[in-house]
């Protein structure tokens, strides 16, 4: 039981991190990217890559990966999703769908859709004993780094003048520029931020769950509802659902697996019904 | 100071805004009068960039700002404190007043001197208390007083206010009609929308009488107290 629920909390590391720049990038833009899965398997893929061709270990890649596509981001956002943006919100829809689709098929055209091996680092081989049970060092590592990250992202949210920007731009986009502020100047780097979170998350996953080209549209579908969850782009809502679906699918995987695939969205049903804004989300957002 | 041309703006099909002119002068405090639906708080939108269907000319110190987006509107000197408040719920009291840039820094520096928070705070004691807490758990008074203090720290030179007074308590009323009256002391000008005739004449210099989207009178302190009860009874208040 106890050890169903760390193997929740460490899926929901996951949902977490992905959520968190699902949210932040709903919130700055407006965008529900639904590229965000195929940036996550991206991520997985890239530190396979790296690994299998140029022998670059998995903690360079852990910095690398991220960097490199969340400037990928950057280039996306500044050449097709600003453009976008002023048109009906579909057409930024289409866009990153259409591009997840492109995505996952390259990678599918070129490495097959079977999964790829990709070894734990050797300094986290081994397992921890927690006291109640024993676990894998690599698992805990992952929860680890994630609540890390998460808070990292709240202080940074909560604390600076760029956190103060965004919360602003967030609740009222228009109203923040009339007040002096160039929110567009936020815009490219908060969308190449997502990314790399999304990519992150990516790389933490590819020694522990199978690394191919649709592990990323497999997982992103549960995240949107995490998001939905916790209130559409409400930053502390996404990962505190996260972490919840999380533990709710392990148990619900555990006590009734007949159930497990459609828990999570009974859960997000039921909690549309209680709270349509979401958990943590204010109705006037949507 | 603000100078209107030709200003016409759509909502769709509907126009909001037909050919409005109209001038402020610096030091001066103007309002818009007008019944629901006249155009006032589009003006308003308008002269801050923040609707997209419009046309005409807005010159603001001289200065044609009509393709300007609003934040380098905000940052050339105009105050915006829209007809909600605008207080931010994910920000805190000081927050909201520290996240509009001070205008100046980048070498600006004629025009009234910006409010330091010191200043609104000793003005608004009850921000002070209440500054850790998120800005929508003020009251609507206060909350009027923080929109009100968070344009007057940036330095703006003319503040853009949409209707200040509207579900608020006479005693709250008289006090921001003291605060309004400092600012034009203080060199600030005030283009103001309001629906309280009685209290428009007694802070403001000029006004400005729209409908369906027009300028339809322009009338004094003078014409406004003799024509209250009729004017009243037009606004059907």
């Amino acid at each position: 039981m106890l050890q169903q629920a760390f193997n929740g909390l460490v899926g929901g590391a996951f949902y977490a991190l992905l959520a968190l720049g699902l949210a932040v990038i709903f919130g700055m833009l407006g965008v529900v990217n639904f590229a965000h899965g195929a940036f996550y398997m991206l991520g997985a893929f890239g530190s396979y890559v790296l690994l299998d061709s140029y022998g670059v270990n998995f903690w360079l890649a852990l910095i690398a990966v991220p960097l490199a596509l969340g400037a990928v981001g950057v280039a996306l956002e500044r050449l097709f999703i600003r453009r976008l943006a002023p048109l009906d919100p579909l057409y930024n829809f289409l866009f990153t769908f259409g591009l997840a689709l492109i995505l996952q098929d390259l990678v599918k055209r070129e490495y097959g859709v079977q999964s790829q091996p990709y070894p734990r680092p050797s300094a986290l081989g081994g397992s921890v004993d927690l006291g109640l049970f024993t676990y894998p060092a690599y698992q805990v590592f992952v929860l680890a780094v994630s609540v890390v990250v998460c808070g990292g992202v709240w202080l940074v949210l909560a604390r600076t003048r760029v956190g103060m920007i965004v919360r602003a731009a967030t609740e009222r986009p228009e109203l923040t520029r009339a007040l002096g502020v160039d929110v567009a100047r936020w815009v490219t780097p908060v969308f190449g931020f997502g990314v790399a979170l999304a990519a992150f998350a990516g790389v933490l996953a590819a020694p522990m769950r199978a690394v191919n080209p649709l592990m990323g549209s497999d997982l992103i579908i549960t995240v949107f509802a995490v998001v939905v969850i916790g209130g559409l782009g409400s930053v502390f809502g996404s990962v505190a659902a996260g972490f919840a679906v999380g533990l709710v699918s392990a148990l619900g995987n555990y006590y009734v697996p007949s159930l497990s695939q459609t828990l999570v969205f009974i859960l997000m049903a039921a909690v549309l019904l209680w709270r349509p804004a979401g958990l943590f989300g204010r109705e006037e957002a949507l | 100071m603000l100078r209107v041309d030709g200003l016409s703006a759509w909502y769709g099909e509907a126009q909001a805004l037909r050919d409005v002119s109209l001038h402020v002068e610096e030091g001066e405090i103007v309002t818009l009068v007008g019944r629901n639906g006249a155009g006032k708080t589009t003006l308003l939108r308008c002269l801050m960039g923040l609707h997209p269907g419009a046309s005409g000319t807005v010159r603001f110190l001289g200065e044609d700002v009509s393709a300007l987006g609003p934040h380098k509107r905000a940052r050339r000197g105009l105050g915006y404190v829209p007809d909600d408040r605008g207080v931010f719920a994910t920000l805190s009291v000081e927050e909201n007043l520290l996240l509009p840039p001070v205008r100046g820094v980048r070498g600006r520096g004629d025009g009234p001197e910006p409010w330091s928070l010191d200043r609104v705070y000793e003005t608004f004691p009850r921000l002070r208390e209440r500054r850790r807490f998120p800005g929508t758990k003020l009251s609507g008074g206060e909350q009027q007083m923080l929109a009100l203090a968070r344009v007057l720290r940036t330095g703006a030179r003319l503040l853009l206010c949409d209707e200040p007074t509207e579900g608020l308590s006479p005693l709250v009323v008289q006090q921001i009609g003291g605060i309004l009256r400092e600012v034009k002391a203080a060199g600030v000008t005030v283009l103001l929308i309001e629906q309280n005739v009685h209290f428009a004449a007694t802070v403001a210099d000029r006004h400005h009488l729209l409908a369906e989207g027009r300028v339809v009178e322009s009338l004094d302190n003078d014409e406004v107290l003799a024509r209250e009860h009729e004017l009243l009874q037009y606004l059907g208040i």
